[in-house]
């Protein structure tokens, strides 16, 4: 039994059909990639794990649970976090209190008893804290605990973002483009980093990624996806290999026939232009 | 510069970051308490009513501070939540409930229909939000003349005094005891505030204001957050609409009208918005300007024989104020004191630019 199940998902904008009858399972304890030109519908199908779109049909299960009956504030709930393609944190606050947020699904205390302070209130308070200052520790966050997002830079922000998911102890970790904007050693340490959550924290990962070298470097399986469909699952070598991934992003033109997937996307558009031209 | 060496996740827990903070709010609350004794001493409580309505004023704003400085949702309609509450209290009074029990009672009667009344307009967004608000507070007025049978409607209505075990306390009898009455309700009010911010409803607030899909994604459910905070929020409001009758002994249907809604909002903005001290310095502003003018009037008439009538003056410093602040201060009198107190503290190594964000704009204010 896989820990995360999707079966025949379709999902429609208007006229187009974002993501077009897409299977797949991500089994308990790996890393899985979603990787795919732009406007695959990688993305959307993030999106719909996370419920904040209704698949047109199709069904998709985490852990023995239906996620079509629940509402995107109960997803959390079942030990499903994810960050965000465009970093979604909490501006106006410190990177603590962004990491404390994380700790919300596992808040015991209701309303009265905060607003009274009750002795539980501040066991618990203390409590999170301590998980907060684990994640901290692990992604050396330290020096900026108690500064604004507003004022950090890119970088961290996006270490700030995995954070405050691993801030939440989820079984499954869901990562929009990890590595976007980052720079080589960054992208490095978050190739680390992946590897620890999944094999000390034995947390399962399902990320969208670009950088084919960290996709590559840490992933078990990958799924290409282009133009909502499926192109090919598999090891991250074998996909990469696939010809139909090879011609979903250099064209049919063939003149990368054979050569390997690309790594930048200006390659990519450099290669797909030549394409157009021939 | 002090360095604070946090030995416990309770130091960041604690209502005091450390000692000397300790200290000097302890002084201040000291001040705050021997001030009647000053007027006592002079006679004159003139000035002391004033303070009185400061504090009534810094009740009610840290009431819409908690909906639009924490949570992140403009409210122009604040006044009506007041008004629910000063004519709840007055008809509990008449109908012989004791003041200990009918003003907590009006708190919660506030809250909760302020949370019936979010419940509709919550799916509202930014400037939306923000109309249906300030159509709300314009309807009041109507609202306290149809139901004259129990607001006096035109006319108005006498606010009982408060009595406390038989004590009677009246704003012109005993200016004193009401002082200490306000007093202890601004201390009550703040103490909610601040257990509220640094437990999992205080965060959970912050969320929906700067990223409403993220705090869904941690598990935040939007409509009872936004709904919690406009509980809290409207029960603060209701508390100060209370005891603003009392102030004013008197009350009509226009005491509570769209000015007042607005003059809260501007309040926030001056003092900071955000911070709970922008609530209490935002009241000090709104509530002393107008005695500034009148002394600086009076002072020119008897000084220099100048005398300005001019009317609407009031009104005209007042938008003058919010402009300059919305141009030159965003952060209002709260975030100019946190930058001197920076420039203090690291002098001589305080940079222009320290405060320098990247433009950013609260979701409120993003027009979907």
């Amino acid at each position: 039994m896989s820990l995360l199940q999707i079966r025949n998902v379709t999902q429609r904008f208007g006229g187009v059909v974002a993501v077009n009858d897409v299977s797949m399972h991500v089994d308990e304890g790996e890393v899985f990639a979603l990787v795919g030109p732009n406007g695959a519908g990688k993305s959307t199908i993030f999106n719909l794990l996370s419920r904040f779109y209704t698949p047109a049909g199709g069904s998709i299960t985490f852990d023995g649970h239906d996620l079509m009956k629940l509402s995107p504030d109960q997803v959390p709930s079942l030990g499903v976090a994810r960050t965000f393609q465009n970093i979604e944190l909490f501006e106006q606050a410190t990177v603590l209190q962004n990491l404390l947020v994380g700790r919300h699904r596992h808040r015991k205390t209701s309303v009265l008893a905060e607003a009274f302070f009750t002795r539980k209130v501040w066991e618990e308070e203390r409590h999170h804290r301590h998980a907060a200052e684990q994640v901290i520790d692990f992604l050396n966050l330290q020096a900026y605990r108690d500064k604004l997002i507003a004022g950090l830079p890119y970088g961290v922000r996006k270490v700030v973002e995995l954070g405050r998911a691993l801030a939440t102890e989820p079984k499954l970790l869901l990562l929009d483009e990890p590595a976007s904007g980052l720079s080589v050693e960054e992208t490095q340490d978050m190739a680390f980093w992946i590897e620890d959550i999944q094999k000390q924290m034995g947390i399962t990962v399902l990320m969208v990624e670009h950088d084919m070298g960290l996709v590559s470097a840490v992933s078990d399986r990958v799924l290409a996806l282009a133009d909502g469909k499926e192109l090919a699952t598999g090891k991250p070598s074998e996909v990469q290999s696939h010809p139909a991934v090879i011609e979903a992003y250099l064209g049919t033109s063939g003149i990368a026939k054979g050569g390997t997937a690309p790594v930048r996307s200006t390659a990519e558009d450099a290669a797909q232009k030549t394409g157009d031209v021939a | 510069m002090r360095f604070v060496f946090k030995t416990s996740y309770d130091a960041d827990i604690r209502w005091f970051k450390h000692g000397a903070q300790m200290f000097w709010y302890a002084i201040l609350l000291a001040i705050m308490l021997a001030v009647p004794l000053y007027f006592m001493a002079t006679g004159d409580p003139y000035l002391l009513g004033e303070f009185t309505s400061v504090l009534i004023f810094a009740i009610a704003g840290m009431g819409l501070m908690l909906l639009t400085g924490q949570t992140g949702l403009v409210s122009l309609g604040h006044a009506t939540f007041m008004a629910m509450g000063c004519y709840a209290n007055v008809l509990l009074l008449n109908a012989g409930v004791p003041w200990l029990i009918s003003f907590p009672l009006v708190g919660l009667l506030a809250g909760v229909f302020g949370t019936i009344i979010a419940f509709p307009v919550l799916r509202l967004h930014g400037v939306y939000l923000a109309l249906a608000t300030l159509a709300m507070s314009i309807l009041t007025g109507d609202f306290i003349i149809l139901g004259e049978a129990w607001t006096g409607g035109v006319s108005g209505i006498a606010v009982p005094d408060i009595s406390i075990f038989g004590y009677g306390v009246n704003k012109y009898a005993n200016p004193y005891a009401y002082y200490y009455v306000v007093l202890a309700v601004v201390l009550i009010v703040l103490a909610f505030y601040r257990n509220l911010l640094r437990s999992p409803t205080g965060r959970s607030f912050a969320a929906v204001r700067d990223s409403e899909i993220s705090a869904q994604a941690m598990g935040i459910n939007l409509t009872r957050t936004k709904a919690t905070s406009f509980f809290f929020s409207c029960a603060a409001a209701g508390l100060a609409g209370a005891l603003f009758g009392h102030n004013a002994t008197y009350v009509t249907h226009e005491t509570f009208d769209v000015v007042m809604s607005i003059t809260l909002l501007l309040m926030i903005v001056i003092g900071g918005l955000g911070f709970i001290h922008g609530a209490f310095l935002g009241a000090i502003v709104v509530g002393l300007i107008p005695v500034l003018i009148a002394n600086g009037r009076s002072f020119l008439a008897t000084t220099f024989d100048v005398n300005i009538n001019i009317p609407g003056l009031e009104s005209a410093m007042f938008a003058s104020i919010l402009i300059g602040f919305i141009l030159f201060e965003p952060m209002g009198l709260y975030g100019r004191w946190l930058k001197i107190r920076t420039y203090f503290e690291l002098f001589p190594f305080y940079r222009k630019d320290m405060f320098r964000r990247q433009k950013s704009y609260l979701k409120t204010e993003r027009v979907k």
